[in-house]
Protein backbone atom coordinates (compact mmCIF):
# COMPACT_ATOMS: atom_id res chain seq x y z
CA UNK A 1 0.00 0.00 0.00
CA UNK A 2 1.48 3.48 -1.12
CA UNK A 3 0.50 5.95 1.88
CA UNK A 4 1.21 9.83 1.89
CA UNK A 5 1.03 11.34 5.29
CA UNK A 6 0.68 15.04 5.50
CA UNK A 7 2.62 17.03 7.94
CA UNK A 8 3.09 20.18 9.74
CA UNK A 9 5.38 21.80 11.95
CA UNK A 10 3.99 23.92 14.77
CA UNK A 11 4.79 25.30 17.96
CA UNK A 12 5.02 22.95 20.70
CA UNK A 13 2.22 24.16 23.11
CA UNK A 14 3.22 21.83 25.69
CA UNK A 15 6.63 23.49 25.93
CA UNK A 16 5.60 26.98 25.41
CA UNK A 17 3.58 29.70 26.47
CA UNK A 18 1.76 30.96 23.63
CA UNK A 19 1.90 35.19 23.79
CA UNK A 20 0.46 37.25 21.31
CA UNK A 21 2.94 40.40 20.35
CA UNK A 22 2.85 44.29 20.77
CA UNK A 23 0.82 44.25 17.59
CA UNK A 24 -0.80 41.83 18.17
CA UNK A 25 -0.27 40.70 14.25
CA UNK A 26 1.43 37.67 15.39
CA UNK A 27 2.39 35.57 18.24
CA UNK A 28 5.74 35.86 19.78
CA UNK A 29 7.84 33.34 17.83
CA UNK A 30 11.36 33.80 18.69
CA UNK A 31 11.59 31.32 21.95
CA UNK A 32 8.95 28.93 20.36
CA UNK A 33 10.19 25.37 20.63
CA UNK A 34 9.01 23.68 17.76
CA UNK A 35 7.76 20.16 17.02
CA UNK A 36 5.61 17.91 14.65
CA UNK A 37 1.83 18.31 15.16
CA UNK A 38 1.17 16.21 17.34
CA UNK A 39 -1.72 14.63 15.38
CA UNK A 40 0.78 13.98 12.70
CA UNK A 41 2.92 11.86 14.70
CA UNK A 42 -0.22 9.36 15.30
CA UNK A 43 -1.05 9.23 11.49
CA UNK A 44 2.86 8.73 10.58
CA UNK A 45 3.11 6.01 13.32
CA UNK A 46 -0.21 4.26 11.93
CA UNK A 47 1.26 4.53 8.23
CA UNK A 48 4.45 2.93 9.37
CA UNK A 49 2.90 0.21 11.03
CA UNK A 50 -0.23 -0.56 8.06
CA UNK A 51 3.13 -0.70 5.84
CA UNK A 52 4.94 -2.99 7.97
CA UNK A 53 1.58 -5.41 8.09
CA UNK A 54 0.84 -5.24 4.32
CA UNK A 55 3.67 -3.76 2.52
CA UNK A 56 4.38 -0.76 0.66
CA UNK A 57 5.90 2.77 1.61
CA UNK A 58 5.19 5.40 3.43
CA UNK A 59 6.12 9.25 2.26
CA UNK A 60 5.79 12.10 4.49
CA UNK A 61 4.96 15.31 3.13
CA UNK A 62 4.49 19.06 4.31
CA UNK A 63 4.20 22.65 2.99
CA UNK A 64 6.34 25.03 4.58
CA UNK A 65 9.97 26.34 4.42
CA UNK A 66 13.48 25.48 5.10
CA UNK A 67 13.33 24.71 8.95
CA UNK A 68 10.09 22.43 8.17
CA UNK A 69 13.04 20.09 6.58
CA UNK A 70 13.32 18.78 9.73
CA UNK A 71 10.00 17.98 10.65
CA UNK A 72 10.14 15.54 7.66
CA UNK A 73 13.50 13.85 9.05
CA UNK A 74 12.11 13.41 12.42
CA UNK A 75 9.50 11.60 10.77
CA UNK A 76 11.52 9.73 8.05
CA UNK A 77 13.92 8.47 11.81
CA UNK A 78 10.20 7.08 13.11
CA UNK A 79 10.64 5.19 9.96
CA UNK A 80 8.77 6.95 6.83
CA UNK A 81 10.40 6.41 3.64
CA UNK A 82 10.04 9.21 1.36
CA UNK A 83 10.04 12.95 2.51
CA UNK A 84 8.74 15.67 0.19
CA UNK A 85 9.18 19.24 0.65
CA UNK A 86 6.36 21.67 -0.83
CA UNK A 87 8.24 25.28 -0.71
CA UNK A 88 7.66 28.50 -2.34
CA UNK A 89 7.23 32.24 -1.64
CA UNK A 90 3.77 31.84 -3.34
CA UNK A 91 2.65 29.33 -0.56
CA UNK A 92 3.98 31.45 2.64
CA UNK A 93 -0.27 33.27 3.20
CA UNK A 94 -2.22 30.38 2.33
CA UNK A 95 -5.21 29.74 4.21
CA UNK A 96 -5.81 26.12 4.54
CA UNK A 97 -7.99 25.60 1.26
CA UNK A 98 -4.70 26.70 -0.33
CA UNK A 99 -2.36 24.22 1.58
CA UNK A 100 -5.07 21.52 0.74
CA UNK A 101 -4.90 22.86 -3.01
CA UNK A 102 -1.32 22.62 -3.00
CA UNK A 103 -1.12 18.88 -1.52
CA UNK A 104 -3.23 17.94 -4.19
CA UNK A 105 -1.08 18.97 -6.82
CA UNK A 106 1.42 16.81 -5.35
CA UNK A 107 -1.05 13.75 -4.64
CA UNK A 108 -1.56 13.75 -8.67
CA UNK A 109 2.57 13.13 -8.77
CA UNK A 110 2.31 9.98 -7.47
CA UNK A 111 0.07 6.96 -6.99
CA UNK A 112 -1.21 6.85 -3.16
CA UNK A 113 -3.40 4.33 -1.91
CA UNK A 114 -3.85 6.13 1.16
CA UNK A 115 -3.85 9.48 2.37
CA UNK A 116 -3.72 10.41 5.92
CA UNK A 117 -3.69 14.07 8.17
CA UNK A 118 -3.95 14.92 11.57
CA UNK A 119 -7.29 15.36 12.24
CA UNK A 120 -6.30 18.96 13.69
CA UNK A 121 -3.13 20.91 13.88
CA UNK A 122 -2.10 24.67 16.10
CA UNK A 123 -5.17 26.93 14.33
CA UNK A 124 -7.80 23.65 15.39
CA UNK A 125 -9.43 24.32 12.06
CA UNK A 126 -9.34 20.30 11.00
CA UNK A 127 -9.97 21.46 7.15
CA UNK A 128 -7.43 20.52 5.38
CA UNK A 129 -7.62 16.78 5.15
CA UNK A 130 -11.76 17.31 4.35
CA UNK A 131 -11.05 19.68 1.79
CA UNK A 132 -8.30 17.50 0.26
CA UNK A 133 -10.71 14.34 -0.31
CA UNK A 134 -13.11 16.93 -2.31
CA UNK A 135 -10.46 18.20 -4.47
CA UNK A 136 -9.91 14.79 -5.23
CA UNK A 137 -13.27 13.36 -5.12
CA UNK A 138 -11.95 10.39 -2.99
CA UNK A 139 -13.85 9.30 0.44
CA UNK A 140 -13.26 11.12 3.43
CA UNK A 141 -13.31 10.27 7.33
CA UNK A 142 -12.16 12.39 10.08
CA UNK A 143 -11.30 11.71 13.48
CA UNK A 144 -10.06 8.20 12.80
CA UNK A 145 -8.67 6.19 15.83
CA UNK A 146 -8.55 2.95 14.13
CA UNK A 147 -7.87 1.35 10.96
CA UNK A 148 -7.90 -2.24 9.15
CA UNK A 149 -7.07 -2.93 6.21
CA UNK A 150 -9.44 -5.84 4.19
CA UNK A 151 -8.20 -6.17 1.20
CA UNK A 152 -5.80 -3.97 -1.94
CA UNK A 153 -9.31 -2.01 -2.34
CA UNK A 154 -11.12 -1.56 0.99
CA UNK A 155 -10.27 -0.29 4.45
CA UNK A 156 -12.47 -0.06 7.92
CA UNK A 157 -11.91 2.61 9.55
CA UNK A 158 -13.69 3.79 13.61
CA UNK A 159 -14.83 6.94 13.83
CA UNK A 160 -14.26 8.81 17.66
CA UNK A 161 -17.65 10.24 17.94
CA UNK A 162 -19.65 11.33 21.05
CA UNK A 163 -19.48 10.00 24.12
CA UNK A 164 -16.66 7.73 23.94
CA UNK A 165 -18.47 5.47 21.10
CA UNK A 166 -17.07 4.55 17.72
CA UNK A 167 -18.29 4.87 14.60
CA UNK A 168 -17.43 1.63 12.15
CA UNK A 169 -17.53 2.30 8.50
CA UNK A 170 -16.17 0.56 5.25
CA UNK A 171 -14.55 2.59 2.76
CA UNK A 172 -12.95 2.23 -0.73
CA UNK A 173 -9.27 2.68 -1.72
CA UNK A 174 -8.33 5.47 -2.53
CA UNK A 175 -9.43 7.66 0.44
CA UNK A 176 -8.54 10.46 2.93
CA UNK A 177 -8.50 10.09 6.42
CA UNK A 178 -7.89 12.07 9.35
CA UNK A 179 -6.17 10.72 12.66
CA UNK A 180 -7.26 11.51 15.88
CA UNK A 181 -4.84 10.75 18.84
CA UNK A 182 -4.61 7.63 20.65
CA UNK A 183 -5.06 5.56 17.65
CA UNK A 184 -1.53 4.22 18.61
CA UNK A 185 1.63 4.99 20.38
CA UNK A 186 4.09 6.74 18.59
CA UNK A 187 7.39 5.37 18.93
CA UNK A 188 10.23 7.28 20.35
CA UNK A 189 12.64 8.77 18.19
CA UNK A 190 16.60 8.85 19.44
CA UNK A 191 19.40 11.29 18.41
CA UNK A 192 20.38 8.25 16.96
CA UNK A 193 17.45 7.26 14.74
CA UNK A 194 17.47 11.35 13.14
CA UNK A 195 21.55 10.68 12.15
CA UNK A 196 20.96 7.76 10.39
CA UNK A 197 18.40 10.32 8.00
CA UNK A 198 20.50 13.49 8.43
CA UNK A 199 21.72 13.04 5.11
CA UNK A 200 18.73 11.99 2.59
CA UNK A 201 17.90 14.17 0.11
CA UNK A 202 14.80 15.36 0.58
CA UNK A 203 13.28 16.82 -2.69
CA UNK A 204 12.13 19.80 -2.63
CA UNK A 205 9.08 21.09 -5.30
CA UNK A 206 7.65 25.21 -5.90
CA UNK A 207 4.57 26.29 -7.88
CA UNK A 208 6.21 25.64 -10.88
CA UNK A 209 7.16 21.94 -10.13
CA UNK A 210 3.87 21.22 -8.73
CA UNK A 211 2.04 22.95 -12.18
CA UNK A 212 0.37 25.85 -9.91
CA UNK A 213 -0.44 28.52 -10.29
CA UNK A 214 0.42 31.02 -7.47
CA UNK A 215 -3.33 32.45 -7.65
CA UNK A 216 -5.10 29.11 -7.03
CA UNK A 217 -3.07 29.74 -3.62
CA UNK A 218 -4.55 33.19 -2.32
CA UNK A 219 -6.53 33.18 0.81
CA UNK A 220 -9.99 33.33 0.47
CA UNK A 221 -10.24 34.00 4.54
CA UNK A 222 -7.66 36.23 6.07
CA UNK A 223 -6.84 36.43 9.66
CA UNK A 224 -6.43 40.29 10.91
CA UNK A 225 -4.90 39.99 14.62
CA UNK A 226 -4.26 37.78 17.58
CA UNK A 227 -5.44 38.95 20.52
CA UNK A 228 -5.85 37.69 23.98
CA UNK A 229 -9.83 37.05 25.01
CA UNK A 230 -11.21 39.41 27.85
CA UNK A 231 -10.94 36.89 30.80
CA UNK A 232 -14.03 38.52 32.29
CA UNK A 233 -14.43 37.21 35.85
CA UNK A 234 -12.35 34.14 35.64
CA UNK A 235 -11.33 32.39 38.61
CA UNK A 236 -10.78 33.79 42.14
CA UNK A 237 -7.07 32.86 42.31
CA UNK A 238 -5.93 31.62 45.85
CA UNK A 239 -2.39 33.27 46.59
CA UNK A 240 0.01 33.42 49.59
CA UNK A 241 2.38 30.46 51.08
CA UNK A 242 1.33 27.05 49.71
CA UNK A 243 -0.34 26.57 53.80
CA UNK A 244 -2.37 29.63 53.21
CA UNK A 245 -3.51 28.53 49.89
CA UNK A 246 -4.45 25.01 51.23
CA UNK A 247 -6.27 26.37 54.06
CA UNK A 248 -8.35 28.88 51.90
CA UNK A 249 -9.22 25.73 49.32
CA UNK A 250 -9.92 23.21 52.51
CA UNK A 251 -12.52 25.70 53.33
CA UNK A 252 -14.17 26.17 50.37
CA UNK A 253 -14.36 22.66 49.30
CA UNK A 254 -15.24 21.68 52.87
CA UNK A 255 -18.02 24.12 52.09
CA UNK A 256 -19.25 22.74 48.66
CA UNK A 257 -19.37 19.41 49.73
CA UNK A 258 -16.08 18.37 48.23
CA UNK A 259 -14.39 16.95 51.34
CA UNK A 260 -16.52 13.59 52.39
CA UNK A 261 -15.15 12.50 55.61
CA UNK B 1 -33.37 40.25 -1.27
CA UNK B 2 -32.14 39.19 2.01
CA UNK B 3 -29.62 37.17 2.33
CA UNK B 4 -30.36 33.55 3.31
CA UNK B 5 -28.50 31.35 6.50
CA UNK B 6 -28.79 27.83 6.35
CA UNK B 7 -28.45 26.17 9.67
CA UNK B 8 -27.63 22.58 9.68
CA UNK B 9 -29.47 20.67 12.20
CA UNK B 10 -28.55 17.58 13.27
CA UNK B 11 -30.63 15.26 15.06
CA UNK B 12 -30.79 11.89 16.21
CA UNK B 13 -34.48 9.72 17.51
CA UNK B 14 -36.76 12.56 16.43
CA UNK B 15 -34.90 15.07 18.20
CA UNK B 16 -32.30 18.38 16.97
CA UNK B 17 -29.70 18.51 18.98
CA UNK B 18 -28.70 21.66 21.48
CA UNK B 19 -27.19 23.45 18.35
CA UNK B 20 -30.19 23.30 16.86
CA UNK B 21 -31.88 25.89 19.10
CA UNK B 22 -28.07 27.68 19.35
CA UNK B 23 -27.64 28.19 15.46
CA UNK B 24 -31.38 30.72 15.77
CA UNK B 25 -29.35 32.92 17.94
CA UNK B 26 -25.89 32.56 15.88
CA UNK B 27 -27.86 33.01 12.65
CA UNK B 28 -29.21 36.65 14.00
CA UNK B 29 -25.94 37.34 15.17
CA UNK B 30 -24.42 36.77 12.02
CA UNK B 31 -26.84 39.01 9.69
CA UNK B 32 -29.96 40.13 11.73
CA UNK B 33 -31.48 40.97 8.62
CA UNK B 34 -31.09 37.28 7.10
CA UNK B 35 -33.81 34.91 6.32
CA UNK B 36 -32.91 31.64 8.24
CA UNK B 37 -33.51 28.59 7.13
CA UNK B 38 -33.28 25.12 9.19
CA UNK B 39 -31.84 22.12 7.15
CA UNK B 40 -32.94 18.46 7.97
CA UNK B 41 -31.75 15.70 6.43
CA UNK B 42 -32.54 11.90 6.89
CA UNK B 43 -35.38 9.35 6.20
CA UNK B 44 -38.43 8.41 7.49
CA UNK B 45 -40.72 9.14 10.83
CA UNK B 46 -37.49 10.14 12.49
CA UNK B 47 -36.67 12.45 10.40
CA UNK B 48 -40.39 14.40 10.14
CA UNK B 49 -40.73 14.02 13.99
CA UNK B 50 -36.85 16.40 14.08
CA UNK B 51 -38.53 18.46 11.08
CA UNK B 52 -41.69 19.57 13.12
CA UNK B 53 -39.26 20.32 16.46
CA UNK B 54 -36.88 22.40 14.15
CA UNK B 55 -40.55 24.00 12.48
CA UNK B 56 -40.97 25.19 15.96
CA UNK B 57 -37.67 27.20 16.07
CA UNK B 58 -37.36 27.92 12.62
CA UNK B 59 -39.74 29.96 10.56
CA UNK B 60 -38.44 27.94 7.55
CA UNK B 61 -37.52 24.59 7.30
CA UNK B 62 -36.08 22.73 4.39
CA UNK B 63 -36.61 18.70 4.90
CA UNK B 64 -34.09 16.36 2.61
CA UNK B 65 -35.52 12.71 2.79
CA UNK B 66 -33.73 10.24 1.36
CA UNK B 67 -33.23 6.58 2.19
CA UNK B 68 -29.50 5.93 1.29
CA UNK B 69 -29.31 8.98 4.46
CA UNK B 70 -31.01 7.37 7.31
CA UNK B 71 -27.57 7.29 9.05
CA UNK B 72 -26.27 10.60 7.51
CA UNK B 73 -22.74 9.77 6.14
CA UNK B 74 -21.29 13.32 5.75
CA UNK B 75 -20.16 12.30 1.90
CA UNK B 76 -23.56 11.77 1.23
CA UNK B 77 -24.84 14.41 2.51
CA UNK B 78 -22.87 17.06 0.95
CA UNK B 79 -23.85 15.40 -2.23
CA UNK B 80 -27.16 16.55 -1.18
CA UNK B 81 -26.37 19.92 0.14
CA UNK B 82 -25.02 21.15 -2.78
CA UNK B 83 -27.75 19.83 -5.07
CA UNK B 84 -30.34 21.54 -3.33
CA UNK B 85 -28.40 24.90 -1.89
CA UNK B 86 -28.92 27.91 -3.86
CA UNK B 87 -24.42 28.67 -4.75
CA UNK B 88 -23.90 31.58 -2.44
CA UNK B 89 -25.48 29.87 0.43
CA UNK B 90 -24.15 30.59 4.11
CA UNK B 91 -24.50 27.54 6.17
CA UNK B 92 -24.12 26.84 9.97
CA UNK B 93 -22.87 23.36 10.85
CA UNK B 94 -21.80 22.35 14.07
CA UNK B 95 -17.93 21.51 14.57
CA UNK B 96 -18.32 18.37 16.13
CA UNK B 97 -17.21 14.78 14.79
CA UNK B 98 -20.25 14.77 11.95
CA UNK B 99 -19.51 18.63 10.98
CA UNK B 100 -15.72 17.84 10.92
CA UNK B 101 -16.85 14.87 8.12
CA UNK B 102 -19.01 17.59 6.11
CA UNK B 103 -18.14 20.93 6.22
CA UNK B 104 -14.40 21.23 4.86
CA UNK B 105 -15.23 19.26 1.38
CA UNK B 106 -18.96 20.94 1.35
CA UNK B 107 -16.69 24.52 0.89
CA UNK B 108 -14.80 23.27 -1.43
CA UNK B 109 -17.71 21.66 -3.70
CA UNK B 110 -19.67 25.36 -3.18
CA UNK B 111 -16.45 27.26 -3.93
CA UNK B 112 -17.43 29.10 -0.59
CA UNK B 113 -15.22 30.54 2.12
CA UNK B 114 -14.86 28.41 4.97
CA UNK B 115 -14.50 29.34 8.69
CA UNK B 116 -14.38 26.66 10.91
CA UNK B 117 -15.08 26.70 14.97
CA UNK B 118 -16.27 30.01 15.23
CA UNK B 119 -16.96 31.04 18.32
CA UNK B 120 -18.30 34.46 17.66
CA UNK B 121 -19.27 36.92 15.32
CA UNK B 122 -17.25 40.87 15.74
CA UNK B 123 -19.88 42.49 12.61
CA UNK B 124 -20.91 42.10 9.31
CA UNK B 125 -20.11 44.99 6.74
CA UNK B 126 -21.59 45.06 3.83
CA UNK B 127 -20.63 41.18 2.57
CA UNK B 128 -17.64 41.35 4.78
CA UNK B 129 -17.98 39.42 7.71
CA UNK B 130 -15.45 39.09 10.68
CA UNK B 131 -15.76 36.35 12.99
CA UNK B 132 -13.58 35.28 16.03
CA UNK B 133 -11.66 31.48 16.69
CA UNK B 134 -9.48 30.68 18.62
CA UNK B 135 -5.76 29.11 18.23
CA UNK B 136 -3.11 27.33 20.15
CA UNK B 137 -5.74 25.00 22.18
CA UNK B 138 -7.69 28.43 22.70
CA UNK B 139 -4.60 30.16 24.22
CA UNK B 140 -5.06 33.20 21.73
CA UNK B 141 -7.88 34.46 19.81
CA UNK B 142 -7.95 35.57 16.25
CA UNK B 143 -10.29 38.04 14.12
CA UNK B 144 -10.75 35.90 10.84
CA UNK B 145 -12.48 37.87 8.03
CA UNK B 146 -13.82 36.89 4.43
CA UNK B 147 -16.49 38.12 1.80
CA UNK B 148 -19.53 35.94 1.85
CA UNK B 149 -21.21 37.75 -1.10
CA UNK B 150 -20.76 34.40 -2.72
CA UNK B 151 -21.59 32.06 0.51
CA UNK B 152 -19.46 30.66 3.22
CA UNK B 153 -19.67 27.55 5.14
CA UNK B 154 -19.04 28.23 8.64
CA UNK B 155 -18.39 25.40 11.30
CA UNK B 156 -20.02 26.98 15.52
CA UNK B 157 -18.47 25.67 18.43
CA UNK B 158 -21.47 24.32 20.25
CA UNK B 159 -22.07 25.68 23.50
CA UNK B 160 -20.39 29.24 21.69
CA UNK B 161 -23.82 30.74 21.82
CA UNK B 162 -27.22 30.49 24.02
CA UNK B 163 -29.86 29.08 22.61
CA UNK B 164 -32.79 30.37 21.54
CA UNK B 165 -35.47 29.06 23.88
CA UNK B 166 -38.85 30.39 21.82
CA UNK B 167 -40.76 28.14 20.13
CA UNK B 168 -43.35 29.94 18.50
CA UNK B 169 -41.57 29.93 15.06
CA UNK B 170 -44.24 27.59 13.71
CA UNK B 171 -42.39 27.71 10.52
CA UNK B 172 -42.80 26.04 7.02
CA UNK B 173 -41.66 22.82 6.45
CA UNK B 174 -40.54 22.69 2.74
CA UNK B 175 -40.20 19.13 1.15
CA UNK B 176 -36.95 19.64 -0.95
CA UNK B 177 -35.95 15.32 -1.43
CA UNK B 178 -36.73 15.72 -5.32
CA UNK B 179 -34.22 18.27 -6.10
CA UNK B 180 -31.72 15.29 -4.60
CA UNK B 181 -29.49 13.04 -7.27
CA UNK B 182 -27.47 10.49 -6.66
CA UNK B 183 -26.07 9.75 -3.30
CA UNK B 184 -23.87 7.27 -3.66
CA UNK B 185 -20.27 7.26 -2.03
CA UNK B 186 -17.57 4.94 -1.16
CA UNK B 187 -18.23 4.78 2.10
CA UNK B 188 -20.62 2.35 4.09
CA UNK B 189 -21.78 2.88 7.51
CA UNK B 190 -21.47 -0.68 9.19
CA UNK B 191 -22.58 0.01 12.70
CA UNK B 192 -21.59 2.19 16.20
CA UNK B 193 -19.75 0.77 18.71
CA UNK B 194 -20.96 1.50 21.86
CA UNK B 195 -18.25 2.85 25.10
CA UNK B 196 -17.61 -0.09 27.23
CA UNK B 197 -18.17 1.30 30.63
CA UNK B 198 -15.32 0.97 33.25
CA UNK B 199 -14.93 0.04 36.82
CA UNK B 200 -15.99 2.97 38.00
CA UNK B 201 -19.51 5.17 36.97
CA UNK B 202 -17.70 9.05 36.75
CA UNK B 203 -21.09 10.54 35.41
CA UNK B 204 -22.51 9.61 38.93
CA UNK B 205 -19.70 11.18 41.08
CA UNK B 206 -20.60 13.76 43.33
CA UNK B 207 -16.41 14.80 43.46
CA UNK B 208 -13.74 13.92 41.03
CA UNK B 209 -10.11 14.88 41.00
CA UNK B 210 -9.52 14.95 37.13
CA UNK B 211 -5.82 14.73 36.06
CA UNK B 212 -4.49 16.39 33.27
CA UNK B 213 -0.80 16.11 31.25
CA UNK B 214 0.24 18.10 33.99
CA UNK B 215 0.96 15.28 35.71
CA UNK B 216 4.19 13.94 33.19
CA UNK B 217 4.12 10.80 34.29
CA UNK B 218 1.95 7.47 34.83
CA UNK B 219 3.85 6.72 37.83
CA UNK B 220 2.98 10.21 39.65
CA UNK B 221 -0.77 9.02 39.29
CA UNK B 222 -0.40 7.71 42.65
CA UNK B 223 -0.57 10.91 44.10
CA UNK B 224 -4.02 11.59 42.17
CA UNK B 225 -5.30 8.50 43.79
CA UNK B 226 -4.22 9.46 47.18
CA UNK B 227 -5.55 12.85 47.12
CA UNK B 228 -9.04 11.05 45.69
CA UNK B 229 -9.23 8.75 48.56
CA UNK B 230 -8.35 11.16 51.37
CA UNK B 231 -11.26 13.58 49.48
CA UNK B 232 -13.77 10.58 49.15
CA UNK B 233 -13.89 11.43 45.08
CA UNK B 234 -13.32 8.91 42.17
CA UNK B 235 -10.44 10.03 39.76
CA UNK B 236 -11.27 10.90 36.05
CA UNK B 237 -9.00 12.23 33.21
CA UNK B 238 -8.48 14.54 30.33
CA UNK B 239 -7.76 13.66 26.86
CA UNK B 240 -3.76 12.89 27.24
CA UNK B 241 -4.13 10.32 29.82
CA UNK B 242 -6.10 8.14 27.93
CA UNK B 243 -4.09 8.48 24.70
CA UNK B 244 -1.25 7.29 26.43
CA UNK B 245 -3.04 4.87 28.43
CA UNK B 246 -2.31 5.64 31.50
CA UNK B 247 -6.26 5.54 32.43
CA UNK B 248 -9.10 3.50 30.91
CA UNK B 249 -11.33 5.49 28.32
CA UNK B 250 -14.34 5.10 30.74
CA UNK B 251 -12.61 7.96 32.75
CA UNK B 252 -12.01 10.78 30.35
CA UNK B 253 -14.32 13.58 30.58
CA UNK B 254 -14.79 15.44 27.42
CA UNK B 255 -17.03 15.40 24.28
CA UNK B 256 -15.30 12.66 23.07
CA UNK B 257 -15.61 10.73 26.54
CA UNK B 258 -18.07 10.94 29.20
CA UNK B 259 -20.57 14.04 30.67
CA UNK B 260 -20.08 14.31 34.01
CA UNK B 261 -21.79 16.44 36.41
CA UNK B 262 -20.10 16.16 39.97
CA UNK B 263 -20.83 19.04 42.77
CA UNK B 264 -17.05 19.48 43.12
CA UNK B 265 -14.46 18.98 39.84
CA UNK B 266 -10.75 19.68 40.64
CA UNK B 267 -9.17 19.92 37.62
CA UNK B 268 -5.12 19.17 38.34
CA UNK B 269 -3.04 19.84 35.19
CA UNK B 270 -5.40 20.32 32.97
CA UNK B 271 -5.22 22.98 30.36
CA UNK B 272 -9.05 23.27 30.11
CA UNK B 273 -9.54 23.05 25.99
CA UNK B 274 -13.25 23.65 25.00
CA UNK B 275 -13.48 19.64 24.51
CA UNK B 276 -12.87 19.42 28.16
CA UNK B 277 -14.88 21.53 29.44
CA UNK B 278 -17.49 20.29 27.22
CA UNK B 279 -18.17 17.42 29.59
CA UNK B 280 -19.11 19.07 32.54
CA UNK B 281 -22.50 19.90 32.98
CA UNK B 282 -24.47 20.90 35.69
CA UNK B 283 -22.04 23.95 36.92
CA UNK B 284 -20.52 22.50 39.43
CA UNK B 285 -17.81 24.34 41.80
CA UNK B 286 -14.74 24.26 39.61
CA UNK B 287 -11.02 24.44 41.10
CA UNK B 288 -7.98 24.46 38.70
CA UNK B 289 -4.60 23.92 39.29
CA UNK B 290 -2.34 24.24 36.57
CA UNK B 291 1.42 25.85 36.64
CA UNK B 292 0.91 27.79 33.84
CA UNK B 293 -1.39 31.07 34.75
CA UNK B 294 -2.38 31.75 30.92
CA UNK B 295 -4.04 28.05 30.90
CA UNK B 296 -7.74 28.56 29.70
CA UNK B 297 -9.00 26.38 32.54
CA UNK B 298 -8.54 29.68 34.33
CA UNK B 299 -10.76 31.05 32.85
CA UNK B 300 -13.75 28.52 33.41
CA UNK B 301 -13.02 27.82 37.04
CA UNK B 302 -14.52 29.01 40.14
CA UNK B 303 -11.18 29.13 41.70
CA UNK B 304 -7.60 28.71 40.38
CA UNK B 305 -4.55 27.94 41.91
CA UNK B 306 -1.11 28.68 40.27
CA UNK B 307 1.17 25.28 41.34
CA UNK B 308 3.00 22.40 39.90
CA UNK B 309 0.31 19.46 41.00
CA UNK B 310 3.63 17.43 41.51
CA UNK B 311 3.68 18.89 44.41
CA UNK B 312 0.81 20.83 45.51
CA UNK B 313 -1.27 17.63 45.49
CA UNK B 314 0.94 15.87 48.38
CA UNK B 315 0.39 18.46 50.69
CA UNK B 316 -3.04 18.77 50.05
CA UNK B 317 -3.97 15.11 50.83
CA UNK B 318 -1.35 15.81 53.64
CA UNK B 319 -3.54 18.76 55.04
CA UNK B 320 -6.92 16.73 54.41
CA UNK B 321 -5.64 13.90 56.86
CA UNK B 322 -4.21 15.58 58.95
CA UNK B 323 -7.99 17.48 59.53
CA UNK B 324 -9.58 14.20 59.91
Amino acid sequence: MEILVCVKRVPDTSENEIQVNGKGTDIERDDLVYSVNEWDNYAVEEAIQIRDRVGGTVTVVTVGDDESEEVLRREMAMGADNGILLSDPAFENADGRGIATILKTAVEKGRYDLILTGAQADDGAGQVGGMLAAMLDVPYASLVNVIEVLDDKKIKVGREIAGGNQEMNEMTLPCVLSIQTGINEPRYVGIRGIRKVASVEIPTMGARDLGLDPAAVAPKVKRLDYFVPDMGEGAEMLTGSTEEIIEKLMELLKAKGGIKS
Amino acid sequence: MSRQVFAYIIHKNGKPDDTALEFVTTARKLDPNAEVIGVVVGSGADLDAAAGEAAKSYTSVWKIDNAALAYPLADGVRKALVSVLPQNAVILIPHEHFGLDLAPGLAVKLDSPYLPDVVDFAGLNGDTLTAIRQEFSGMVSTHVACDIAAGAVITVRPGAFAPDESTAAAGTITDKSGDVGDVAVGRRYLETLVAEVGDVDITKSEILVSVGRGIEDQDNLEIVHDLAKAMGADVSCSRPIVDAKWLEKSRQVGTSGQTVSPKVYLACGISGSFQHMGGIKGAPFIVAINKNPKAPIFQVADVGIVADILEFLPELTEAIGEAK
